[in-house]
């Protein structure tokens, strides 16, 4: 049998992959959205095992939801990528400084 | 090591080097590919925690929906890659750095008692875990259940109006102008003598 | 409380208001006439008070009018006390203010002279000083009826702030505007005393009411506070020397005393009225009124003794060299102040307050006449100008005699019975310093007897020494300035008759508190035999004999050889520019806290204020907010991934915190 600990490492790893990932393309906004969604990918991980070992299925309600989110926060940030992209045909993470302080 | 065994490992390597290489590849296609190898992985692993449902769910959703669209977008956008990718090797070591901290701070939480769960008994299989979910999505969780389907209809019309690009040759019509037409203001009666037959004609 | 006692103060000040706001509406002949009308009644209504208090032997009269605030168990209090001591102080005040009044009419009647064509303040100047000398009235009379020591300061600034709204009344006047500012100065230094002396009562005796505060007087005595180091000092003394220090201030006595003779750029009337006659006896009457208080205090007293005859005879002396006709009234003036504050410090209060009286009339009288000849001369107040005026203003001359023999104290005038008491008392006095005020006020006989008939023969004798152009216009002046010189005439004469209750009976009993050991004024009383016998007495002690002295001596040298008086000032050069110079007080006030002031406040200006106030705490936490802010901004770079990075170093520590602690 696996233990529990063995599936939240994998979800750390994963995590920790993807913190790495938003250091490494911080230019590139697709990828920092890929990375945000490897991320929750590590998260729901966590929560499905979680629910397997505690024998509790509100887990997968959760991740249902987190989907759910996870997919409408894709589509709003692509769309705000689109527009990004037409107004100044860039999406590198450097132009877009307006909120400098 | 038993067959579960070995498929834990060898979903959860390819999950580990497929996220690798989503992030340290040059392309973004490449990348997002290897994100859909990723969830697929994943998924294979969800049905192995027995959350069947979710795990299909990720692949028709993430994989299907979502990776898509980001395919589209991103060959859709003309990105210059190479400027994308400056400075790279410059971040390696503050981001492997700061992963590995993470990763040790996390294991050492993890690897804590309070998650020495024990295993889960076997369950007979009397209902379907779709059904389970459903059961209690239903009941217990209807109200964020709707909250759900809400933010994705305000994430489809945010998407819609954000992208949506109004040009001045486009032709559309106005319903309410229609609708409020009144007669007189398309039809003029005139009147006017009725002319003669000129010749007879 | 009787109406009659309400009208004292307050007809005057409405009489100041009506004047002083409405003075342009109702006109020069209305103004006037309200304010003396109001000081008409005030004076009838005094007079019924002292018949009612000093003749018919009422009772005296201590009430609360209003109560103004009450704390932390003081309660602020306009309330007024009329016993003997204030009933007669009410008659001087009100009476005299009343021949100013007068008098103001002829003597400010061409006032639009003295302003340029051009200054705003010049419109109404007239009803204006009315109004002023109305409202002075008002305060003054609050302080003399105060029954607390908050109403007797507001009584006492409220007189300062009215002498120094007259004696810069020509605003236009540049010397005026410094006489003003230097009494003003002057009397604050005197008034932080003062405060801090009232302070001390109020914080020992937990009251500021008289009564109160006299029936605590014993405990005060016996107890001891702690100023400097570990000195012990006596409160009673403390609190009496702080008071003193503020009648010094307000009564000019040295060396607060360089404000007055500056303040003779002044107008006349308000010379008489002000700065002779009643304002700058408050500091006696505050001593008399403070008796209780003062007496247990010999220190204090020998204080006030010392102070007091340096002023008498100093400031005499200086009187010898002025030329200016106001100025040598106003150094008499400081001189006979010194007097009354010689018989306060030798307990001879009675002596004192009487002395007060006479010399409000006499010196109110001399200033008045002194106004007078400044009239008919056309503005010109220098004696060596002036010169056998006797032919031409036969009023003012023979009140201004009967004025100068009052002063020196000749025998059977006013003034002859109330310095004799005065001089008397000191001979009797055991307390420390009285020998040597007794040579000092002894010696002040003749050096006043010297100037004062100096000035009158300068003026009324002697050839006549004006231009052709003034001697034309000499006549007398008129009736409204000759009448009060008449009507003051007659009380300079006649008021020493009342010795006999003031100062010898038992007129200030249960008022004046006097301590048996000082026993002054009552060795006087026993030798005193009747008026009569009080003159021929006199006749034969050496202050008559030092006043004879002094007039012959007057007489012949400046009747008979004029040269003499310029050879003795060459002679004694030295002594001669110590007298010109008044003895160097206003040049050392000038260097030492003039200019010291100046350092200071330029150190503080640029210090403090520049340096610290506004360079460090105003600018300064402007500069820090811009200097944090532009620090700050560099944390806003804009960039998503550093909002990213700083949330999830915020991830990292917490995740340690959790690890390490969990």
């Amino acid at each position: 049998m696996i233990p529990l600990t063995h599936f939240l490492v994998l979800g750390a790893i994963l995590f920790s992959i993807s913190i790495a990932g938003i250091f490494l393309n911080r230019k590139n906004v697709i990828v920092l959205l890929m990375c945000i969604e490897l991320m929750l990918l590590a998260v729901n991980t966590n929560f499905i095992a979680f629910s397997h070992y505690l024998g509790d299925i509100s887990g997968q309600v959760f991740v249902f939801f987190i989907l759910t989110v996870a997919a409408a926060e894709a589509a709003i940030g692509l769309a705000i990528l689109v527009v990004v992209f037409r107004n100044r045909r860039t999406i590198n993470v450097q132009d877009l400084d307006e909120m400098k302080g | 090591m038993t067959f579960v065994q070995f498929l834990f490992y060898f979903f959860a390597a390819i999950q580990v080097l497929a996220a690798l290489r989503v992030v340290t590849v040059k392309n973004p296609v490449h990348a997002a590919l290897f994100l859909v190898l990723t969830f697929v992985s994943a998924a294979c692993m969800w049905i192995l925690l027995e959350a069947e449902f979710l795990g299909l769910l990720l692949v028709l959703v993430y994989v299907g929906a979502v990776m898509v669209l980001f395919l589209f977008v991103v060959m859709m956008l003309d990105v210059n890659i190479a400027e994308m990718r400056e400075g790279f090797a410059s971040y390696m070591p503050v981001a492997l750095v700061v992963a590995i901290i993470m990763v040790v701070e996390m294991g050492m939480v993890l690897t804590q008692r309070i998650f020495n769960v024990r295993p889960p008994v076997e369950k007979v299989a009397d209902v379907s875990n779709t059904e389970a979910i459903g059961a209690v999505m239903y009941t217990d969780y209807v109200y964020p259940f709707e909250i759900a389907a809400v933010i994705l209809l305000v994430a489809i019309i945010a998407a819609i109006s954000l992208t949506l690009r109004r040009r001045p040759a486009t032709k559309y019509q106005t319903p309410i102008e229609q609708i409020k037409v009144r007669r007189n203001d398309r039809v003029r009666l005139v009147s006017m003598k009725a002319e003669k037959k000129e010749n007879g004609s | 409380m009787d109406l009659i006692y309400l009208l004292i103060p307050f007809t005057p000040l409405v009489g100041a208001i009506i004047a002083g706001l409405f003075g342009g509406r109702i006109g020069r002949k209305n103004a006037h006439r309200i304010t003396i009308a109001g000081v008409a009644i005030s004076f009838v209504c005094a007079a019924i008070a002292f018949k009612r208090f000093a003749i018919d032997g009422a009772e005296p009269l201590n009430a609360t009018l209003y109560q103004w605030a009450f704390s932390d168990g003081i309660g602020f209090q306009v309330g007024f006390l009329i016993d003997n001591l204030t009933a007669l102080m009410m008659v001087v005040v009100t009476f005299v203010s009343l021949m100013v009044h007068i008098y103001t009419i002829g003597y400010m009647a061409d006032d639009e002279h003295n302003w340029p064509e051009v200054s705003l303040a010049g419109k109404n100047s007239y009803q204006r000083f009315f109004a002023y000398i109305s409202l002075f009235t008002f305060s003054m009379l609050m302080l003399v009826m105060a029954n607390n020591f908050m109403q007797l300061f507001f009584g006492w600034e409220a007189v300062g702030l009215v002498s120094y709204l007259l004696i810069g009344f020509w605003t236009t006047r540049e010397t005026a505007i410094y006489a003003n500012l230097k009494a003003f100065l002057v009397n604050r230094v005197g008034d932080f005393g003062f405060l801090l002396g009232i302070a001390v009562i109020l914080m020992y005796a937990g009251s500021l009411d008289y009564a109160a505060v006299f029936g605590q007087a014993e405990q005060m005595q016996h107890q001891t506070m702690n100023i400097v180091g570990d000195a012990q000092w006596s409160v009673i003394t403390v609190a009496c020397i702080l008071l003193f220090i503020g009648a010094m201030g307000k009564s000019a006595q040295m060396p607060l005393h360089v404000w007055l003779p500056d303040s003779m750029e002044g107008p006349t009337p308000i010379s008489a009225l002000i700065h002779a006659a009643t304002m700058v006896t408050a500091g006696i009457f505050m001593v008399a009124r403070m008796s209780p208080l003062f007496e247990l205090s010999e220190v204090a007293l020998s204080f006030v003794l010392v102070i007091g005859a340096l002023t008498a005879f100093l400031m005499g002396l200086i009187g010898i060299v002025q030329n200016d006709i106001k100025r040598v009234v106003a150094y008499s003036t400081l001189s006979q102040l010194g007097y009354m504050t010689v018989g306060l410090g030798a307990s001879a209060y009675a002596a004192s307050i009487f002395h007060l009286m006479t010399h409000a009339f006499f010196k109110a009288l001399l200033f008045l006449a002194a106004g007078s000849v400044i009239i008919a001369m056309h503005h010109e107040q220098d004696i060596r100008k002036m010169g056998g005026l006797r032919k031409y203003m036969p009023i003012t001359y023979v009140t201004s005699l009967i004025g100068s023999l009052a002063l020196i104290g000749f025998p059977g005038f006013s003034g002859f019975f109330s310095k004799d008491s005065i001089i008397e008392s000191v001979a009797a006095s055991h307390i420390p310093g009285a020998g040597f005020a007794y040579w000092a006020v002894l010696l002040g006989v003749f050096v006043t007897a010297f100037y004062s008939f100096r000035m009158f023969f300068l003026v009324f004798h002697t050839k006549e020494r004006m231009d052709e152009h003034t001697r034309a216009h000499l006549k007398e002046s008129p009736w409204v300035v000759t009448l009060p010189l008449v009507l003051l005439a007659i009380p300079s004469v006649f008021a020493g008759i009342f010795i006999d209750p003031l100062v010898v009976g038992e007129f200030f009993k249960g008022v004046i508190f006097v301590a048996p050991e000082h026993e002054a004024i009552h060795h006087l009383t026993e030798h005193f035999h009747g008026v009569v016998a009080f003159v021929t007495h006199g006749l034969t002690m050496p202050p008559f004999w030092l006043a004879m002295a002094g007039l012959v001596s007057a007489w012949f040298i400046y009747t008979r050889k004029p040269g003499i008086a310029d050879a003795t000032a060459r002679r004694f050069n030295g002594i001669y520019r110590l007298l010109m110079n008044k003895y160097g007080f206003d040049e050392f006030n000038d260097a030492v806290f003039g200019a010291g002031f100046r350092k200071i406040g330029a150190l503080f200006s640029n210090v403090g204020d520049r340096l610290l106030i506004d360079g460090l705490i105003v600018n300064g936490a402007a500069k820090v907010v811009a200097v944090s802010a532009s620090l700050l901004r560099l944390l806003q770079t804009g960039y998503l991934y550093h909002y990213s990075f700083a949330m999830i170093l915020g991830l990292v520590g917490l995740l340690g915190w959790f690890v390490l602690n969990g």
